[in-house]
């Protein structure tokens, strides 16, 4: 048998470009924000000591409440309708079969692998306010064409859309997945009690699917808190701040106006308040599911 | 169970694949718009062909943008994130897995923590890292930030634990050190799940936004993601050649879906906890 050293060494080696891409890949930039946050340093070069007034600065900082309450509406309006979209459209696939359910679900899967970037040129375009494909329903339903990206009242919620169309068949997979694992055995069983389809979903379905349910709302809750990419490139940079969030606020801060120490500071905000809520609505999910 | 006459099911089939055409229909209508002329594109009406077809938003988005250098770019960066993710991963995951050395749990619970951490709150001292180093308009500096993956780890370690413990006396009986038990017997036998992160990591990689627009400041270091965006900066509204520029980002990590389909669905399973 081989010694324990050797065995120690040899896992030594093994870990060792992990561990060394994790000690200056995140732990030494976790601790720099930590640093940072206690100066005024600009985004490249050294600050003074400033204590904790970037903290004081946040706490009064208009606009970062306000990029705190685009991001929150922002979550609210996706990680619910998100998941139970996905969860529909899991259970409309789940019931076809062979061929036609691999074309159905891809159709509903593609989005999902496309770079942020397409998808948001895609949608610049179905929505155009003049050429826009979009704007034919759209002008039935609301009596106009409306610039979505440029309407204050619109932005949010359409660009909450165009993620739900972009990231729903990350859910529809997960929710499969867990559709395929209820036993057959129990649907024919209510079947010949005779129960419907709503009465087979209330009390068969949906009681075996909760576990993948809450998984998929803690994914997408921290999903769509780090909300940024489609918001920015959707409405141009970002020209307003009436739609900025968080993310957005960590860049605007460091890298627009060069505040290093200040945008770190939101980032630990972001960071604490990620953590925070991914492990309270964790412990909030598996308590109801006991 | 005999097969009655369903009016539910034939009516919830129908609604289903109705809903499947519109929710692909962006898709249809984006590479569809790629084929038309300029003109075309703006014309009053909806025209689902085009009347010429012609791919001259191609010949122009290649002839007048960075497209090339993008590609290259995105190429090299992207495949250059998996190979190490997937062989970083491996043998982290092969050593909390198989080998017992001191700090073992403490690295496995570091690990396991770091998953809740939010990359976006790092961007700002990724980029005063990157600076220092030297980085920032590199590959390197593209690449490195992208190498924290906490999640392929936890996915190796998972299924060298499940690997059967004869198979590993064995080797070891046989006089195999423990590289050779890596490469030769645990690896090989995963293969699957390999395949399956490294087409995963390689599309993530190649998708990335956020960090690769932060860290490449002339249009000559961009990605793909990236550089599309700058496209409309250029030309004002010319959607055609805009979207095929979408069109060419968009088609390796297309293709490698069609391709690898049931890859791509073990792996989301497998990064999401669910073993498939």
């Amino acid at each position: 048998m081989k010694s324990r050293k050797s065995e120690a060494r040899a896992a030594a080696v093994l870990i060792a470009p992990f561990v060394v891409a994790y000690l200056v890949l995140f732990i030494y930039p976790t601790v720099k924000m930590v640093e940072l946050t206690f100066t005024d340093a600009p985004l490249i070069g050294e600050g003074a000591w400033v204590g904790v007034r970037n903290y004081v600065r946040m706490w009064s900082d208009r606009q970062f409440w306000n990029a705190l309450w685009n991001t929150l509406y922002f979550v609210l309006l996706t990680v619910v309708p998100n998941t139970v979209i996905g969860l529909l459209i899991a259970m409309m696939v789940s019931r076809l079969k062979g061929w036609l359910q691999s074309v159905v679900l891809a159709a509903f899967f593609l989005p999902y692998i496309l770079p942020v970037s397409v998808v948001t040129l895609i949608w610049q375009w179905v929505l155009d306010p003049q050429f826009g494909i979009a704007q034919y329903p759209l002008s039935f339903f609301v009596g106009e064409r409306v610039p979505v990206f440029r309407t204050r009242a619109w932005i949010m919620p359409t660009v909450g859309f165009v993620t739900i169309w972009w990231t729903c068949g990350f859910n529809i997979l997960l929710f499969l997945a867990g559709l395929r694992n209820i036993s057959s055995e129990y649907y024919d069983a209510a079947a010949l009690d005779g129960a419907g389809r709503w009465k087979q979903f209330r009390h068969i379905t949906l009681p075996l699917i909760w576990p993948v349910a809450a998984l998929v709302l803690t994914i997408q809750l921290i999903l769509q808190l780090k909300i940024f990419d489609q918001l920015y490139l959707l409405t141009l940079g970002g020209a307003t701040n009436t739609t900025m969030v968080l993310v957005q606020a960590i860049y605007r801060q460091a890298f627009v106006t060069n505040k290093g120490g200040y945008g770190a500071t939101i980032a630990l905000a972001l960071f604490v308040l990620i953590v925070a809520l991914s492990v309270l609505q964790y412990q909030f999910l598996r308590a109801r599911d006991r | 169970m005999t097969r009655r006459f369903d009016p539910v099911g034939i009516g919830l089939t129908t609604f289903t694949l109705l809903a499947a055409t519109l929710w692909a229909f962006p898709l249809y209508w984006a590479v569809i718009t790629t084929l038309k002329p300029e003109h075309e594109t703006i014309r009053p009406g909806v025209h689902f062909l085009p009347e010429d077809w012609t791919l001259g938003g191609y010949i122009h988005i290649i002839q007048n943008t960075n497209l090339g250098t993008w590609y290259v770019n995105s190429i090299v960066t992207a495949v250059a994130v998996t190979v190490l993710v997937v062989v970083m991963s491996a043998a982290c995951g092969f050593a909390i897995s198989q080998l017992r050395f001191p700090g073992r749990r403490l690295l496995y619970l570091m690990i396991l923590a770091s998953f809740m951490v939010p990359m976006q709150a790092l961007i700002v001292t990724h980029f005063i890292l990157m600076n220092d180093l030297g980085l920032v308009n590199t590959w390197t500096g593209i690449i490195l930030p992208q190498l924290i993956a906490p999640i392929s780890v936890i996915v190796y370690k998972q299924f060298f634990d499940s690997v059967p413990k004869e198979l590993r006396e064995a080797a070891i009986v046989d006089g195999a050190n423990w590289f050779q038990l890596l490469f030769r017997v645990f690896l090989p036998m995963n293969w699957g799940i390999t395949t399956a992160l490294a087409i995963i990591t390689f599309i993530a990689a190649w998708n990335n936004f956020l960090w690769p627009f932060l860290v490449t400041t002339s249009e000559r270091t961009m990605t793909i993601t990236v550089g599309i965006t700058q496209v409309k900066d250029a030309f004002g509204v010319y959607y055609a050649r805009q979207l095929s520029g979408a069109v060419l980002a968009a088609l390796p990590v297309a293709a490698a879906y069609l391709i690898f389909q049931r890859r791509v669905t073990q792996a989301i399973m497998l990064t999401a906890g669910i073993k498939g």
